[in-house]
């Protein structure tokens, strides 16, 4: 992947929002978290607002890491990997109940490493190719959708 | 075709610039050589038929191809079209050049996955499709760990050359071709242009016909590939062509000639060529038995890392800059193309010298052949320029060498030169005639100057436009611009810009995702 640090962001915000949101709308239900469906949802929802935050700012640390790299390139492996320092942090916070909205404390660690992975494998296989298919400039244009 | 220029396929013979004297009618006359815009009136006094077409391509290889495919995806019928070349398939000449230089389409380019020539999308990947080909995950695996465990992944020259002629037939491309030799392009009095083709013989009973089109795209490739001047001064002198060489020409009899019996070669250049051919060379002596012995001269001996400040350090060692391909990857998509296209002039300039030079990837087979010939002593890589060449003993070349340990004999049997050298675009005739009466003029890199959408700054003739894509355009607002990828971008770009003169449909994401959806099934268009 080629980003630009607009593009990073721009598209970080869509594919998560729009593919992990639609992502997270599906999973919810199979997951044992506490609570009505609607308190789940809650749950979800927030950590899924906390990851596309929280991700925004990641993007400029990779986007400074990039800079030390010859291509200024983003390799595809690298975009994976970084599910296992941003589950992290999302897990410490919840962990510290330090986000806002729901008791951080009460999700099991095993929902959230469902809800987590999976949605980040699933943003991450429609970035790494079929969102080239809508989007024909958007590869071209380091990530930009507008 | 001059004779210190590589011969290409597709490439006829310089055609006279006077008037032909009598005998086949329809000719250029003095009046059309001596004006920039043409009337209609000027052609018919010439006698010369004018054929209407929208849209012309001239050149006839991937540039042609690729911005073909995007219009005829962006709805463009193949009768709104006319591609001029002489060339028997688009990749013809690409074909060439890559076979000569040692690699046959079983052999990996240095291309990116998703640098698909026959797809505009780049989904699936070559890499994909290689693995769903081959019912393996290891091209998966290679692309997921690229380039830290492994190399970066790149495409068979054959798995390119076969998928681009899967689409060649999709998108009717033959129904487009028009075979014969664009003499010029001039720019039409009333809007537009004129092309001017040379039919094959007999094609036609006049010597020329031309073209009337609102459009014009001009995808030449290489204006030429030239020798070096030491390497034609001995090829003239001893008229010994088969010793010394340029990796460009076919240079088999060299590898025949070491398979024969035991014997030293030089290699000259530090770029993905020179790679190339020492890995036909190790890959020979170790199959093969062979004791042939490497001298490799770098003009720029590189020892690491290098670039101006921390933020831009290319890798390099051993005489090699290392770079995963002919430009930092970013600039078909992401910093660099951004950076790029918000230059001008000398700082455009600067740029393209900062990110440019000659550079290899740092393949680990490559690394290993090296490793060992220099352990065992039958490769030495050194800094050196050849001084002098003259013949020698039986059959062998004599090689004077300046290095920057002093002067060094060598007796060779075959110089193999990979350092080419790309001709001044006025070489091409169609170039240097848009130059001289076209209203084109060149970018800060001596090249064509494009616009951001391609369009050949100066040629307008409204409402026509003239475009140009292809190596003739580097130094623009765009780097890259001699890639499969390279091309495409070109293509999106001017597909843009005649959907907003109405001449094509958009691909907004429903109609790009249907036109995906038929390539993907291979329902011709």
């Amino acid at each position: 992947m080629l980003p630009t640090l607009n593009g990073r962001i721009q598209t970080r915000i869509a594919t998560l929002v729009v593919i992990g949101g639609l992502w997270t709308l599906l999973l919810t239900p199979l997951l044992s978290l506490p609570g009505s469906l609607g308190d789940r949802y809650t749950v979800t929802f927030t950590i899924l607002l906390t990851t596309v935050v929280l991700g925004v700012l990641w993007e400029f640390v990779y986007h400074l890491i990039m800079q030390f790299r010859w291509e200024k390139d983003w390799p595809t492996g690298l975009a994976l990997i970084t599910v296992v320092n941003e589950g992290a942090l999302v897990w410490l916070l919840l962990s510290l109940d330090a986000v806002p909205g729901i008791d951080g404390a009460a999700v099991p660690l095993g929902a959230f490493l469902l809800l987590f992975g999976t949605t980040w494998l699933v943003v991450w296989l429609m970035i790494v190719g079929p969102m080239r298919v809508p989007f024909i400039h958007w590869r071209f244009r380091g990530g930009r959708l507008v | 075709m001059r004779d210190d220029t590589i011969e290409l396929p597709g490439r006829g013979p310089v055609a006279d610039r006077a008037p032909a004297s009598g005998g086949q009618p329809g000719d250029l006359t003095q009046e059309l050589l001596d004006t920039d815009w043409w009337t209609d009136d000027m052609l018919v006094r010439a006698g010369i038929p004018v054929h209407d077409v929208p849209f012309v391509s001239v050149g006839g290889g991937i540039g042609s191809f690729v911005t073909v495919d995007y219009l005829r995806i962006c709805g463009v019928p193949t009768s709104a079209i006319k591609v001029f070349t002489q060339l028997n398939t688009p990749w013809e000449s690409y074909e060439y050049l890559t076979r000569v230089s040692q690699i046959p389409r079983t052999e990996r380019l240095r291309s990116d996955s998703a640098s698909c020539p026959d797809n505009i999308w780049g989904f699936p990947s070559y890499g994909i499709r290689e693995a769903w080909a081959t019912k393996s995950l290891k091209p998966l695996w290679h692309l997921l760990t690229e380039p830290f465990l492994n190399d970066y992944w790149t495409p068979k020259a054959g798995h390119a050359f076969e998928s681009m002629e899967r689409e060649y037939h999709r998108i009717g491309y033959p129904e487009t071709v028009v075979k014969g030799q664009v003499r010029m392009v001039r720019r039409r009095i009333g809007g537009g242009y004129f092309t001017i083709l040379t039919p094959p013989e007999g094609a036609t009973h006049t010597r020329r016909i031309a073209y009337r089109s609102r459009y014009v795209h001009i995808a030449v490739g290489y204006p030429g590939l030239k020798f070096l001047p030491d390497l034609q001064e001995y090829r003239e002198k001893t008229r010994d062509y088969g010793s010394v060489v340029n990796a460009y020409e076919p240079h088999e009899q060299i590898y025949q000639r070491l398979q024969a019996a035991p014997g030293t070669v030089l290699v000259r250049g530090g770029g993905i060529v020179a790679s190339r051919v020492l890995q036909r060379l190790i890959d020979d002596r170790d199959r093969l038995g062979l004791q042939t012995q490497i001298l490799h001269s770098f003009r720029t001996f590189v020892t690491g890392s290098h670039g101006p400040h921390i933020w831009m350090r290319r890798r390099g060692g051993d005489g090699w800059a290392y770079q995963g391909f002919n430009y930092p990857k970013s600039v078909w998509g992401g910093q660099l193309k951004a950076r790029v296209r918000r230059l001008e002039g000398q700082d455009r300039a600067d740029l393209y010298k900062q990110f440019g030079g000659t550079n290899t990837p740092k393949r680990r087979n490559w690394q290993e052949q090296m490793r060992r010939g220099r352990q065992q002593g039958w490769y030495q890589a050194f800094q050196g320029e050849i001084a002098n060449l003259r013949p020698g003993p039986s059959g062998t070349v004599h090689v004077e060498l300046k290095t920057d340990q002093g002067p060094r004999q060598v007796q060779v049997i075959a110089v193999i030169d990979c350092t080419g050298l790309e001709a001044d675009v006025r070489e091409h005739r169609v170039l240097a005639d848009l130059l001289d009466h076209g209203g084109a003029g060149r970018n800060p890199l001596g090249r064509m100057d494009v616009e951001r959408s391609f369009e050949l700054r100066g040629t307008r003739s409204e409402p026509g436009r003239m475009y140009l894509s292809g190596s003739a355009a580097n130094g623009g607002y765009f780097p890259g611009v001699d890639t499969f990828l390279g091309l495409q971008i070109a293509a999106q770009e001017i597909a843009d810009d005649l959907q907003t003169l109405g001449f094509c449909s958009g691909l907004g994401p429903l109609r790009s995702t249907s036109q995906w959806w038929k390539w993907a099934r291979g329902k011709r268009i």
